[in-house]
């Protein structure tokens, strides 16, 4: 049985802006699900409607079996790592991460034993009597994390739990968190516009566009196979160039980029010839061709600017008509042994028939 | 070192004016009435005699301890009862109005009033409670009582209604930005834990208030502590406060010493309350970053 199920889940808010549109989505226990979108897609609203803050227009949420979808917040087997913490600043961290045990009225030294077990596995100990005020912005989010797993919730939801850290220390509490869960085994949903950390903690990646979830699967099957180009885009980076098919050879779609051929995989859907698609090519797949033997699966274009990118170096092209490209080279052992071609240069791309991903150009419009 | 002089001279400069302004108004006004305090009246004059005659008298007379005890007792008294009314309005306003204007509009409703001349605001309730009095007239319209009563005004009950209605927006103000400035998430926070709207409000949002409520109340304890208008106005013969005294020394009694005496008396106590106040506001202040 599922830990959670949202079913036909709807938000609207004042000004029928749909925050929320139709959402249904089950959750196993023990799943690390990340809710992935820029801002403003509707992500935060689905967390806050899962915390019951929200109160939705219609739909369902099953929480353990049971309908929560009336029960207020305080009723709900659920905890919340807010994007600000949320710490009560007139409490200690030891009386923050008690506070909901202690009005709930758990005896005082179990009380006190859980919120040291709490925050052993966040590893503060040794603030316990701090304020949340002495404390700096990681230490707080570990504050935040251990007391909303105290009360050992059915599914924990991480609302931008990282966005306010710095690079460095992000990283750190990304791996931090993944051990924390592997550890607890509690359904965490996290909330995040940052793709690489989806990509990096998650079991399953949900990608919201405008309210609705548009693809869901594992990290690699989303980045290896998206469903649309916007979320070729915004996992990772994506080269979307507008094509023309052109037939088909051999088990390929051929497809025609200015003068330049490109075979690409069939796809589950047939294309007619002379319609319009969309091709998806990861910059990181391609590699340089030889000088300007314009063959087959090869696309020429102008170098406009080169971008060192510590390993590896991004060549950024304009190919027929002018459309923007990206590629990088991985930069190996020997920096020096690469002669990175000169802005205004032409260069040639091979591009493996496998490695692009085909969308409708007229659907995708 | 010639550059420290110099930012010194500069910032003594562009504190002249302040300085000696107070100095002129303030410190030497209270410094005269503070001498006064310890001269002695002969006649129709003080001599500067310096004894402390006047405070004595102050300890000595019930009289003066009574006045003294029953304006605590209103001030007290005002400052619990706008803080009854103001708490919930200003809980009203900052949590259950959405909308960014219409809580603008209802804040500025209830600050409106302190544009208006405070001796009109006193004076009103005279109309509204007089025997002739709005409130009279229709409690015998619908029957309630047969013909007018005189118990609504010049007695303390009269006097508390009017102070309180004159200063609750002094301590609505305060309380009022106390609760703005608390975050959302920390309510949400505390929901989200467990606990149920009421205990949240008393664990949470009370505790975080308090520096709103501790500034309203020094506000309007003070305030209602100095007032000699609305006891003269609706207080009646019962309602005569320790400023009323005061004016009576400078006035008719002709005993500046005396009320010289008094008034130091007066500021000692309201210095007292509000340096209480400060520290309570000092230990539990509270860093909402």
């Amino acid at each position: 049985m599922p830990i959670l199920e949202i079913e036909h889940l709807t938000k609207t808010f004042a000004g029928d802006i749909v925050a929320v549109d139709d959402v249904s989505f089950a959750l196993e226990e023990g799943e690390f699900v990340t809710l992935l979108g820029p801002s403003g897609c509707g992500k935060t609203t689905m967390l806050r409607l899962i915390a019951g803050f929200e109160a939705s227009d219609g739909g369902r949420i099953v929480l353990n079996g049971r309908d929560v979808t009336d029960e207020p917040p305080y009723r709900r087997e659920v905890n919340t790592v807010f994007q600000d913490y949320a710490l009560f600043p007139h409490m200690t961290v030891k009386d923050n991460v008690g506070y909901g045990l202690r009005i709930s009225g758990v005896p005082r030294a179990e009380v006190a034993e859980r919120v040291r077990d709490a925050l052993q596995s966040v590893d503060l100990v040794d603030k316990a009597d701090s304020r949340p005020m002495e404390l700096s912005g990681g230490q707080r989010q570990r504050v935040a994390l251990a007391r909303a797993i105290i009360r050992h919730p059915k599914v924990l939801l991480l609302d931008e739990p990282l966005s306010a850290l710095d690079v460095k220390l992000r990283e750190a509490m990304q791996i931090e968190l993944r051990h924390l869960h592997q550890k607890l085994r509690i359904t965490f949903i996290l909330v995040t516009h940052d793709q690489k950390e989806a990509l990096v903690m998650s079991d399953r990646v949900m990608v919201v566009e405008r309210g609705r979830i548009v693809q869901s699967g594992t990290p690699t099957d989303i980045y290896e196979h998206p469903v649309s180009p916007y979320v070729a885009d915004f996992i990772g980076t994506a080269n979307i160039v507008p094509a023309t098919v052109v037939g088909r050879e051999s088990g390929h779609l051929v497809t025609a980029v200015g003068d330049a051929r490109l075979r690409a995989p069939l796809g589950p859907k047939g294309f007619e010839a002379s319609a319009p698609v969309l091709l998806a090519i990861r910059p990181e797949k391609l590699r340089l061709s030889g000088p300007k033997d314009a063959k087959a699966d090869c696309l020429t274009g102008t170098v406009v600017e080169t971008l060192f990118q510590g390993n590896s170096l991004r060549l950024k092209l304009a190919i027929a008509g002018g459309t923007p490209f990206a590629v990088d080279l991985p930069l190996g052992a020997a920096l020096d042994e690469v002669a990175p071609p000169a802005i205004g240069e032409t260069v040639a791309i091979a591009v493996d028939p496998a490695n692009i991903v085909v969308f409708d150009g007229e659907v995708a419009r | 070192m010639r550059l420290t002089a110099h930012r010194r001279l500069n910032s003594l400069a562009v504190l002249a004016l302040p300085l000696a302004w107070t100095l002129l108004f303030m410190i030497v006004p209270y410094a005269i009435m503070l001498a006064y305090s310890f001269f002695r009246k002969q006649g129709f004059t003080f001599v500067p005699d310096f004894n402390l005659a006047n405070y004595a008298l102050l300890i000595k007379d019930p009289q003066y301890r009574e006045v003294l005890q029953r304006t605590l007792k209103i001030a007290l008294t005002v400052s619990l009862s706008a803080m009854v009314l103001a708490y919930p309005l200003a809980y009203f306003i900052a949590f259950k109005i959405s909308s960014q204007r219409v809580r603008l509009f209802l804040y500025m409703m209830v600050i409106i009033p302190l544009w208006v001349s405070y001796l009109l605001r006193a004076y009103i309730w005279k109309t509204i409670l007089g025997s002739e009095g709005v409130l009279n007239s229709f409690l015998v319209w619908t029957g309630v009582i047969s013909e007018p009563t005189p118990l609504l005004l010049y007695n303390q009950f009269s006097m508390v209604l009017t102070l309180t209605y004159i200063f609750v927006p002094f301590m609505f103000m305060p309380i009022y930005t106390a609760l703005e400035k608390i975050p959302r998430s920390l309510i949400e926070a505390s929901w989200d834990l467990g606990v149920d709207p009421l205990r949240t409000f008393l664990k949470v949002t009370l505790p975080l208030s308090v520096p709103g409520l501790l500034a309203g109340f020094t506000f309007t304890f003070c305030l209602s502590f100095g007032d000699f208008i609305a006891p003269f106005l609706v207080g009646g013969p019962t309602g005569t406060l320790v400023a009323n005294v005061v004016q009576s020394q400078f006035g008719i009694a002709f005993n500046w010493p005396l009320g010289a005496a008094i008034s130091m008396v007066i500021l000692l106590i309201v210095i007292t309350i509000i340096s209480i106040s400060d520290r309570f506001e000092r230990a539990g202040r509270i860093d909402m970053g």
